[in-house]
């Protein structure tokens, strides 16, 4: 195997209770890529997160990032080593501000003494103020974000992320319960800011599945069942059979 | 000298409340009081160092420990012990069968002083005692739960147990620990006399301006990134663990805050009070300490000095006219404050007095205080 790939994941399997969720997955992801992971409900898509963020520890396999094993790493190291993960459901602060969910992500003073003293410097307002308006949401700095609605939080919650520069993202389902125009908004969101990083999506809407995949992988009870690009994937018989036909 | 405004005093509101109570404990009080019943107020003022610790830990914290006594015991336990040495000078206990050493052990066939009693011949080794020895326990407890992420109510539980098992070993190793009975009959801190009127005054002039100090450096921590950390973790934890940080660390960091904080109440009740016992240890002082803080509203720091003093305040009047009823009432009012005012007096005050207060200091003072600044506005302007 090379050693372009930023992400190799290697037999990895885990079971609860003898349950396998993901069973025996290899998945490579090169730098610079983004990779969309389908599947029914069920297949593992977000097992599969989970593991390589280290939610959830891995029964057997190996997980390495930039020649790093991350199987044995606690989350907060994994996040530091250089991997963002977003989760299903907005996972923001809702009783801070915008400005205040931004700055905590922020990727300094990360310790208890370092948060002690930590300052609101001009890079850090400069940052703060470069991811607002990438995530579009300059207008609402010092909103509460409870307040915001839906679509936003969620890109409030990848503005997190992104504060943080990953060089692996990891985004679970985006653009889940957005409108229309939020949904195009994202699309071009995400083909921006995977310039120079790779990343790694979870989502159900072919069409927008489309329009920013690099490559799809098809995940079916736990199992790789079909890797290419968005053509191939959806032309293939055994995925046309239990996914895309129903 | 503005970020000293809004960092340690907590900007307009909180210098308000800080001024209000620190009247209240410097002027109000000894003022009204004679001498005897403001030692008593400077009693209740250290169980408020527990309460406002509790502010920390539970409110901000949002991990309910149960056995805050323990920190409390550990730090007057300290002080005691070093009280208690000196009172039991070679000539004063002539009498005893082997002279020298505190009566209880004498009384206990004990005949030389246990080694872990040796450095309490030192007053510095005895203050770095009460700030260093409630940290060890709290790191040690504290570590052994959040590493493993037990939280919730297994942690007051287990809290809670540790309270029973220290207060059965100071009650069962009575020859080393003067058991259920105490510490008691202590007399001079370096050849001055507790005891004496002036040195009470002085002790409850020490002691409030310790609990203006204590809550000061809370106000200090919470303004920083930590405070926010603390409530982003009550609010998503997993997002705050995913975001690089080690969770663990900051529940560990509050609770020995919230335990140093205790201990330094505790040092100062055996200063006031002249004697320290396993019935400030135990599960009933700890529990009443979270009453105090629920009372005051566990998110003010200020307000846990004000639920405590109002509590014992109750406690005195009631207890003395109908003893038996007051644990009693002590719990109705626990329910009562849990149930109609979740945010417990300080709630109270911020939709009655805050606004009303804080126009009347901008009205008369005007020159004053600056208005805590809304930080990215002016850096923008500055900015672009």
């Amino acid at each position: 195997m090379g050693n372009d790939f930023a992400l190799a994941v290697e037999d990895l399997t885990v079971s609860f209770d003898g349950f396998k969720a993901v069973d025996g997955l290899n998945l490579y992801v090169e730098k610079n890529e983004l990779r969309v992971i389908i599947g029914p409900n069920g297949a593992g898509k977000t097992t599969v997160l989970d593991l390589i963020c280290g939610k959830t520890k891995a029964t057997s396999g190996s997980i390495k990032f930039n020649g790093t094993e991350l199987t044995k790493y606690p989350e907060h190291k994994i996040v530091q080593s250089g991997v963002g993960r977003k989760f299903q459901t907005p996972s923001i602060y809702e009783n801070l501000t915008v400005l205040e969910n931004l700055e905590i992500s922020f990727p300094r003073g990360r310790s208890v003494f370092g948060s002690l003293m930590f300052m609101r410097t001009q890079d850090v307002t400069e940052r703060v103020l470069e991811i607002a308006e990438t995530i579009f949401l300059s207008e609402y700095l010092n909103t509460q974000s409870g307040l915001l609605s839906h679509g936003q939080k969620q890109w409030l919650e990848i503005g997190m992320l992104l504060i943080q520069n990953p060089e692996l993202l990891m985004l679970d389902e985006p653009v889940a319960g957005m409108s229309v125009s939020e949904r195009e908004k994202t699309a071009e969101l995400l083909n921006k800011i995977s310039h120079g990083r790779s990343m790694i999506v979870i989502e159900h809407d072919m069409e927008f599945v489309k329009r920013i995949a690099h490559k799809v992988t098809v995940l079916h009870q736990g199992k790789l069942l079909a890797e290419g690009n968005m053509d191939d994937v959806q032309n293939n018989p055994k995925v046309i059979e239990v996914y895309l036909g129903h | 000298m503005n970020s000293f405004y809004s960092k340690w005093l907590g900007g307009k509101h909180g210098a308000i409340e800080l001024a209000i109570l620190a009247a209240f404990i410097f002027v109000v009080m000894p003022l009204w009081l004679d001498i005897f019943r403001l030692n008593m107020v400077g009693k209740y003022l250290t169980y408020a160092f527990a309460a406002v610790g509790l502010v920390m830990v539970w409110g901000y914290g949002g991990i309910l420990s149960l056995g805050q006594g323990v920190f409390f015991g550990i730090g007057g336990y300290c002080m005691a012990m070093f009280l208690k040495l000196e009172a039991s000078d070679p000539v004063s206990t002539a009498h005893q069968t082997t002279p020298g050493i505190p009566d209880f052990m004498d009384w206990n066939q004990v005949t030389h002083l246990p080694l872990f009693w040796e450095p309490f011949h030192s007053l510095t080794f005895t203050l770095i005692a009460v700030v260093v020895a409630p940290l060890v326990m709290a790191y040690i407890i504290g570590a052994a739960m959040f590493k493993r992420r037990v939280g919730g109510v297994y942690f007051s539980i287990i809290t809670q147990a540790i309270a029973a098992i220290l207060t059965i070993l100071v009650v069962g190793q009575q020859g080393m620990t003067g058991g259920i009975n105490g510490i008691t009959d202590l007399k001079t801190l370096h050849g001055w006399n507790i005891n004496s009127d002036a040195a009470k005054y002085a002790l409850y002039y020490v002691n409030g301006a310790l609990l203006i100090g204590v809550i000061m450096l809370c106000k200090f921590v919470l303004s920083s990134k930590l405070g926010r950390l603390l409530l982003a973790m009550r609010d998503k934890e997993d997002r705050v663990r995913f975001s690089g940080y080690d969770v663990a660390n900051f529940k560990i960091f509050t609770f020995c805050l919230g335990a140093v904080i205790s201990a330094i109440g505790g040092a100062m009740f055996t200063l006031q009070v002249g004697f320290m016992s396993p019935s400030f240890v135990g599960i009933v002082p700890s529990i009443e300490m979270v009453i105090f803080a629920a009372i005051g509203g566990r998110m003010s720091l200020v307000g846990a000095v004000y639920g405590t003093l109002l509590v014992n305040y109750g406690k005195t009047v009631f207890s003395e006219s109908f003893p038996s009823l007051w644990l009693f009432f002590m719990g109705a009012m626990f329910i009562v404050v849990v149930m109609f005012f979740p945010k417990g007096l300080s709630g109270l005050y911020d939709t009655y007095l805050k606004v009303w207060l804080g126009h009347l200091v901008t009205k008369f003072g005007k020159s004053g205080l600056p208005e805590k600044l809304n930080p990215i506005k002016t850096e923008l302007q500055n900015g672009k």
